[in-house]
């Protein structure tokens, strides 16, 4: 996360041309407040003005805004696709509980340390796969094909950016090893998913896998999609620590050496907690591209949350001009709010974990 | 990891590398003894066979006679056409955008963060759908369609007076420009003098098809195609966004003191920007925006969504459905994006490595 | 010795991968479900409701093979795929049976690697356009742009049709139907073209649907048939005689309601013979006697199973036309049980 910076110092010197300089900065500002206007009159008479605020379809069908209705009737489906009705505060607390998790180690990071965070991920997230696939015993068992929705992209970037951080830690520290052949390996892996469309690993994943396995082996498709995701994301993030890793100066090393400590505790104790910390925007990148490309389950038949909302705007019942729009600006909403807030929580930690560097 | 003696090092490696070996091996071996049992035919003849299918846009002749192998080749040249257009217009915004984050004027630098903010945290299938879906409505159709200076604009695309015939001159008259701006003295009035004779010849040899509206649509003059358009767009936005943010990153780390150097000069803002900044702003540039780039390309697989044929869609989609080479296809298919990616990268290590020397 | 080590170890791995393999059947018993590749959304012939019940012709039919194996025709795992999917999912092992209205060519029948086993739904290409074009027949569509599906027979017919007739035309393939219909809806096309059944049910979903016609020209035969994987004879005769049960038990009128108590009545032996009372008829597919009794039972004969989802009892309303039995004008034939 960015902001953008004070305005480089004023380069005009001579007064005539500051003169110049104002007239043209006038005109700029009053070009782009009127295309300002215009673009939010349009919006808003879509999204507020002219939309339907209440009743059914047919109110939907007498105007040419946004049909909220629509929104407000399948809400509780693109939150949590078809998961059954009595159960649906398993995926609402499945749907919290890794960052809630996140956030409570964060508050008592003095207290638990670095160990508390890793207690979070590990916990948090497979806590939530037992809360939403259920048990069998207290909690009654629901089938992946139940997920959908909200809870449903929220579950795939967690996954993926759980598994994709140490995976992407140990494939950087492989690339940038001087052992020719995890080197290499390191390369070719990182460089092959890096190259090829996600649309295409989501295919393969989707119906050719069987391929690959001896006959008979059968694995969840949603496994197999977060699986394909959680590799693909992994390459990604790898360059991101790499990047983080080439912010360290080699002197740490040595220093970390004067003091006695091992290969292992350097890499600990000096270099990863740096690397990590000035990777961190690229981090909270990665993550938002992820939380975005969990659209693309829809080509292997998997309703996350936009495939939920395009399924819900083919309903019969619901086909009015403007219901379609409806849902994509509803998504829009959504997503974007999700991301922003993820950019403003990264922003955050950067400035907290700057602190030291005052 | 120098404590780590030399045999213990080799040994291993060299477990890992079996290791890793025996993983593909037996994947591979799987793989075939699988396709083995499949009473499909495996191999690439089938490129040969007929397709029997036609193509929304094609850059070269294409019918329903025309091979698989030929659909390969269309598939492919449309997604290289979307991706050079993405990839120019995403620069130019790109640029525009993140030059104007700095920008004196508080509104114009309020705007262009919030350009950046609202593309980069929206996924692109949604200003995918957007811009087709939700543009696509507003335009009107064919009968009732806007018309200026002989081109149309509706909802079956926009239709350009296409200029024939002099094609060859126009590249000629490019190329030798091109040549001009690069070459030395003498040379140089050489090829201007040549760009301006073929740029005449070129002018003399052109006659202009126009398009004409007929029927349910409009015919001749070149035709730009709704899909393609809305799949531009949302490609260049979208990568307009990242795109802005390394121009910002590139440029403020050299801005400040250089800025000021160059205001000392007597510079203005717009002069110091073209002639200091950006030029040493670039070396930064490079390398993230090539990979930005090659996003760009590799998203346009997207366009399948929308039906505009790329490679995925005519290839990986309805070719694949017709002949059932699942794994020819996908193989074939990922070759080429790989390709790319890896020819881009090397393409970059050889410039970096002259750029150091 | 290290690398001994390794040799070993991979030679372990192959031998593991090329272990004995099972019949469908048997995989499928011993998953305990039946993994069915369905359309990802269409009404009348695989939809989900909002609670994500599957429902329609092609789902019951799934639902009646897992009955005539498990006794239960909840023990399916339905698998959406789209056109571009289906028949590498079914070559892959993805799943068991496809059942999703796919047309029984020859192209997809023999070079594909997969088998038909019999026609659910006698059908064929329909056009709809907006009524205010004015269009009467499908031969006034020179020039016309067509929204259809990709990696369908659909895209092909509309080549054969306007390419035969030297009309020019432009098809706009999606990958989903939804799309499709939406850019149609969009005016993107002068036409929307599919199969004529799921083009009524497509209808519906338009703003306007009566500024909407569909064409009375149907311009290719669509034969509408389940398909197993050619490899495995037994397991495609299970799923053949599954669907020939269903018709046949219209023909001999045994119905959900009253499968059992035939079953044990003293009956005619057609049917005695088709629900198991009679001859040793399920051995050979690898199941008991009582197969189809158990499938009739789950979803009812054909009829009914037709009534439920796509005719007189459904929103769509479709008349049975081809479909109704051979002995009722209609051209619906199943070779008998015995």
């Amino acid at each position: 996360m960015t902001r953008a910076d004070a305005p480089p110092p004023s380069l005009a010197t001579s007064p005539s041309r500051r003169l110049l300089g104002r007239a043209v900065n006038a005109a700029v500002t009053l070009a782009l407040g009127v295309a300002l206007a215009i673009a939010a009159y349009g919006a808003l008479s879509f999204l507020v003005f002219g939309a339907a605020w209440s009743g059914d379809v047919s109110a939907c069908r007498a105007t040419d805004g946004a049909c909220w209705p629509f929104v407000a009737a399948k809400l509780k489906q693109f939150v949590f696709g078809r998961y059954p009705d009595d159960e649906l505060w398993r995926a609402a607390l499945a749907m919290l509980l890794p960052p809630a998790l996140l956030l409570a180690a964060f508050l008592a990071r003095r207290r638990v340390g670095l160990g508390g965070f890793a207690a979070a991920v590990l916990l948090g997230l497979p806590l939530s796969f037992l809360l939403v696939a259920g048990d069998g015993a207290l909690l009654a068992p629901v089938p992946t094909e139940a997920w959908g929705g909200l809870t449903l992209t929220l579950l795939v970037s967690y996954t993926g950016i759980a598994a994709s951080l140490p995976f992407g830690i140990v494939l950087a520290l492989m690339r940038r090893s001087s052992w020719p052949v995890p080197r290499w390996l390191a390369i070719c892996f990182i460089e092959f998913w890096r190259g090829v469309p996600l649309v295409t690993v989501l295919f393969m994943a989707a119906v050719m896998l069987p391929l690959f396995l001896p006959e008979g082996t059968s694995v969840d498709k949603l496994a197999r999609a977060l699986f394909a995701i959680a590799v693909f994301a992994s390459a990604y993030m790898a360059e991101v620590i790499r990047g983080g890793l080439q912010s360290v100066p080699e002197n740490q090393v040595t220093a970390g050496r004067a003091l006695g400590l091992g290969y292992s505790q350097i890499l600990a104790l000096i270099i990863l907690p740096q690397a990590i910390r000035s990777a961190l925007p690229g981090i909270a990148g990665t993550f938002i591209g992820l939380l975005k490309d969990t659209t693309l389950v829809l080509v292997i038949g998997l309703f996350d949350f936009l495939g939920m909302i395009q399924l819900a705007a083919a309903d019969p019942a619901w086909s009015a001009s403007t219901t379609t729009l409806t849902g994509y600006a509803f998504a829009a909403l959504v997503f974007w709010s999700l991301c922003y807030a993820i950019a403003l929580v990264s922003a955050y930690l950067e400035r907290v974990t700057a602190v030291g560097r005052r | 990891m120098e404590e780590t003696g030399r045999a213990a090092r080799f040994w291993i490696q060299a477990a890992l590398l079996a290791a890793v070996a025996a993983l593909a091996g037996w994947l591979i071996f799987t793989a075939w003894t699988n396709i083995g049992r499949l009473p499909v035919h495996f191999g690439l003849d089938f490129l040969s066979e007929p397709a029997g299918f036609s193509v929304l846009q094609t850059l070269i002749p294409f019918d329903e006679r025309s091979t698989y192998g030929r659909a390969f080749v269309v598939g492919l040249l449309n997604t290289l056409l979307v991706a050079a257009i993405g990839v120019a217009f995403a620069t130019i915004i790109g640029f525009s955008v993140g030059v104007a984050r700095l920008a004196p004027n508080r509104l114009l630098r309020a705007v262009a963060a919030g350009y950046v903010e609202l593309f980069r945290n929206l996924p692109l299938l949604l200003i995918l759908f957007f811009f087709y879906f939700g543009v696509l409505r507003q335009l009107p159709p064919p009968r009732t369609g806007f018309e200026f200076g002989g081109a149309f604009l509706n909802n079956r695309g926009l239709f350009l007076p296409d200029p024939q015939g002099g094609g060859w001159f126009l590249v000629a008259a490019l190329a030798l420009f091109a040549a001009a701006l690069v070459l030395k003295s003498r040379w140089r009035v050489l090829a201007g003098v040549g760009a301006a004779g073929a740029l005449m010849a070129a002018v003399a040899m052109t006659h202009i098809v126009w398009p004409e509206p007929r029927g349910l649509s409009v015919f001749g003059g070149l035709r730009l195609i709704p899909e393609l358009m809305a799949l531009v767009a949302a490609l260049a936005i979208y990568t307009a966004a990242y795109i802005a943010e390394i121009v910002r990153a590139g440029t403020q780390s050299v801005a400040r003191g250089q800025g000021q150097a160059a205001a000392a000069l007597g510079l203005t803002g717009l002069q110091a920007m073209r002639f200091v900044v950006l030029p040493q702003a670039l070396r930064l540039v490079v390398p993230p925006l090539t990979s930005q780039y090659l996003n760009l390309t590799k998203n346009s697989s997207l366009a399948v969504a929308i039906a505009y044929p790329d490679l995925v869609s005519i290839f990986a989609g309805t070719t694949l459905a017709q002949t059932g080479q699942a794994v020819e296809i996908m193989a074939l298919t990922m070759g080429v994006y790989l390709t790319l990616s890896l020819a881009t990268a090397a393409l970059l290590n050889w410039q970096n490595a002259r750029m150091r020397a | 010795m290290k690398r001994q080590g390794i040799l070993y170890c991979a030679l372990a791995l192959l031998f593991f991968c090329a272990g004995a393999r099972a019949g469908t059947l048997d995989e499928v018993k011993a998953r305990g479900k039946l993994n069915c590749g369905v359309t990802q959304g269409l009404a009348g012939f695989s939809s989900t409701d909002a609670s994500g019940n599957w429902a329609g012709l092609d789902v019951d039919f799934c639902r009646a093979v897992a009955a005539a194996i498990f006794d239960d025709p909840s023990k399916v795992n339905f698998v959406p795929l789209s056109s571009k999917q289906r028949f590498t999912a079914l070559q892959s092992g993805e799943i068991d049976v496809l059942s999703r209205v796919s047309t029984w060519t020859m192209q997809n029948d023999t070079a594909l690697g997969v088998n038909f086993v019999g026609v659910i739904y006698h059908d064929g290409q329909g056009l709809m356009v907006r009524k205010k074009l004015e269009v009467q027949s499908a031969l006034e569509l020179s020039g016309a742009e067509v929204c259809t599906n990709t990696g369908t027979t659909t895209e092909l017919n509309i080549a054969d049709f306007f390419r035969s007739r030297s009309m020019p035309y432009k098809i706009v393939a999606f990958e989903k139907s939804d799309e499709a219909l939406k850019a149609y809806e969009a005016e993107r096309c002068d036409v929307y073209s599919t199969d004529a059944s799921s083009l009524s049910a497509q209808r519906v979903k338009l703003a306007q649907s009566e500024d909407h016609v569909i064409l009375p020209d149907l311009i290719s035969k669509e034969p509408l048939a389940p398909a197993v994987r050619q490899n495995d004879p037994q397991w495609e005769s299970l799923v053949r005689w599954t669907l020939f049960a269903l018709i046949n038990a219209e023909e001999l009128a045994v119905t959900k309601a009253n499968a059992d108590k035939l079953s044990r009545a003293d009956a005619a032996p057609g049917v005695r013979r088709l629900l198991g009372a009679e001859g040793d008829y399920g051995r050979a597919i690898g199941l008991d006697n009582d197969w189809a009794l158990k499938a009739i039972r789950a979803v009812g004969n054909y009829g009914e199973i037709f009534d439920r989802n796509l005719g007189q009892q459904s929103p769509l309303k479709i008349d049975r036309g081809l479909n109704r039995l051979w002995n009722n004008g209609g051209i619906l034939f199943a070779p008998p049980v015995r």
